[in-house]
């Protein structure tokens, strides 16, 4: 991971850093994946190597891909970044060895945890009862912030489309893509798969690896796959846009709902023990609801932001376009 | 044997960075980054076997569709003209659309 | 019956690590972008086959049994297809096969000399 790192900032062309930080997100995946860090793991491999690569690749075809010489002599910042990271190393030294088995994050609350998590809460997987249910409050925030990315990408990057421009855009869009008969037809056979293995991740995160924030992001994947070879306009028409902003909003909902909820039946904020007769079930309903409204938020934000990046680049073009044909 | 099968596989990932990172043209990159890809399909397979936990198999179907949905957003956005391959001796200002 | 199966297993994952090495020892020595297309793609599927049939073989339970054939079906579909767009697109964008029997040297020197397409 070091060689990969090293390689990505002394290249200049920036194509291939966008391709080497492809790889090195992999790197990093597999890293998880033999510490047994699954979920991590699954995260990683979704979005690192997937959409971040797909949303720089739209990004760098509209800036060009050769990055700019620096002018100032970087010595000042080298120094201080020694520094820093020597300071940092020697603040570690005083911790306790890696993975020890008496150090304190392990013996206080992750204990509790793993021993009590299957009585109170009676969903196999632990990471998402601590995810879900213990910490559902961090959760909330999470989801927060990516509809919070989602409304900054949509302010700064909304392009107002002409009506009069608009069939100008939707014929080149058209034109383009019949060379690409091969994988339409691919796509075509792998698009309700790819649906609705999102499906399973979502509902399955109780017991194996999975979840909302995956589940978002592999259903936005599909859903780029298909903007992607047969052209953004009949993706708009597809997916219409209003409705994805609603339903990113819808998400956030429905997890403060069930927040308010839980109050309004006699507990706390976010407790899911009084939704149900049952506390098991409660925190079931519970956990199901919220996975429910943090996926439909990581989806349609991730949908969002790459309509409204490629919708700029097809601004761009079809301006040059204007511009060359004058 | 599945151990061995895994660092085989290990050792294709490393030839497969090599050619990604001194690749002298562009599309030897893309292609260096999708064997990559499917390497790390079976790398996690093959790692879920030797450890016993076979949910793993999640991240592998994941993974295979993640890579592919990349290959194609590449190949995608790839007529424009900054990624025309230029010959050595020859520029060429053509756009194409 | 046990040893017959081990046997078995083991002779795939051993067929299909050895496709997938040779693979990439393939995409370091091959000449051109196009030869290497050809390492890389045939290689990368047989190989992958190969590797999840020995797998099959080992595993006890229906849904990984089930899991372990939806990844085959997803590579075996998903492998050539990448290939062709992958050759497609360098195609379209110029990038040219060189045909002389001498190496990549002579061609270029062809190539400047006739005109771009």
């Amino acid at each position: 991971m070091v060689v990969v790192a090293i390689a990505i900032i002394r290249m200049k062309d920036l194509f291939a850093v966008v391709m080497l930080s492809g790889i090195y997100s992999l790197l990093s995946a597999s890293f998880f994946v033999a510490m047994d860090a699954v979920d991590v793991a699954f995260t990683e491999a979704a979005v690192g190597a997937g959409i971040s690569t797909l949303l720089m690749l739209v990004v760098i075809t509209m800036t060009g891909h050769k990055e700019n010489t620096t002018r100032h002599k970087p010595l000042p910042a080298l120094i201080a970044v020694v520094i820093t990271g020597g300071l940092l190393i020697y603040g570690t030294l005083d911790m306790p060895y890696f993975g020890s088995a008496d150090a304190p994050i392990h013996s206080h609350v992750a204990s509790r945890y793993v021993t009590d998590s299957m009585q109170e809460i009676g969903v196999p997987n632990i990471v998402t009862s601590v995810l879900a249910s213990y910490r559902a409050f961090d959760t909330f925030g999470e989801v927060v912030v990516i509809f919070t990315a989602g409304i900054g990408v949509l302010a700064l990057l909304a392009v107002a489309r002409r009506p009069e421009d608009v069939e100008e855009i939707d014929s080149i869009n058209d034109s383009m893509h019949e060379q690409h008969l091969v994988i339409r037809i691919v796509t075509k056979m792998l698009i309700p798969f790819i649906l609705l293995f999102a499906l399973y991740v979502q509902f399955h995160g109780d017991f194996g690896p999975g979840g909302g924030f995956q589940a978002g992001v592999i259903f936005a994947a599909a859903i780029i796959l298909y903007a992607m070879l047969f052209g953004l306009s009949t993706a708009r028409k597809v997916i219409n846009q209003g409705f994805i902003h609603l339903i990113a909003a819808v998400g956030v909902l429905i997890y403060g709902s069930v927040g308010i909820a839980s109050m309004l039946n006699g507990g706390n904020f976010l407790d899911y023990n009084v939704l149900a007769i049952d506390p098991i079930a409660g925190q079931h309903l519970g956990i199901l609801l919220i996975e429910w409204g943090v996926g439909c938020t990581v989806a349609s934000t991730m949908i969002i932001i790459f309509f409204n990046f490629a919708g700029r680049r097809e601004m761009q073009q079809y301006n040059e376009n204007k511009l060359n044909k004058s | 044997m599945i151990i061995a099968a895994t660092l085989a596989i290990f050792v294709a990932m490393i030839l497969a960075i090599i050619r990604g990172i001194a690749g002298p043209t562009l599309y030897d990159r893309i292609l260096a980054v999708n064997m990559f890809g499917t390497k790390t399909v079976l790398l996690i397979s093959l790692l879920g076997f030797v450890m016993g936990r076979p949910e793993f198999l999640d991240i592998a179907i994941v993974y295979a569709l993640i890579n592919f949905i990349s290959v194609i957003g590449v190949l995608r956005y790839s007529d424009t003209d900054q990624f025309k391959h230029i010959p050595s001796n020859k520029k060429s200002t053509e756009k194409e659309l | 019956m046990d040893i017959v199966i081990t046997i078995v297993s083991g002779l795939c994952l051993f067929i299909g690590s050895f496709l997938c090495i040779s693979g990439a020892i393939g995409i370091l020595r091959f000449p051109d972008f196009y030869t290497r297309i050809h390492a890389v793609g045939v290689t990368d599927t047989l190989g992958a086959g190969m590797i999840l049939i020995g797998l099959m073989m080992h595993s006890t339970d229906f849904l990984v049994f089930s899991k372990l054939v939806m990844v085959l079906l997803l590579t075996l579909l998903i492998s050539p297809t990448t290939s062709h767009v992958l050759a497609k697109a360098a195609l379209h964008n110029g990038l040219m096969p060189d045909s002389s029997p001498n190496g990549p040297e002579q061609s270029k020197n062809k190539e400047a000399a006739s005109s771009n397409p």
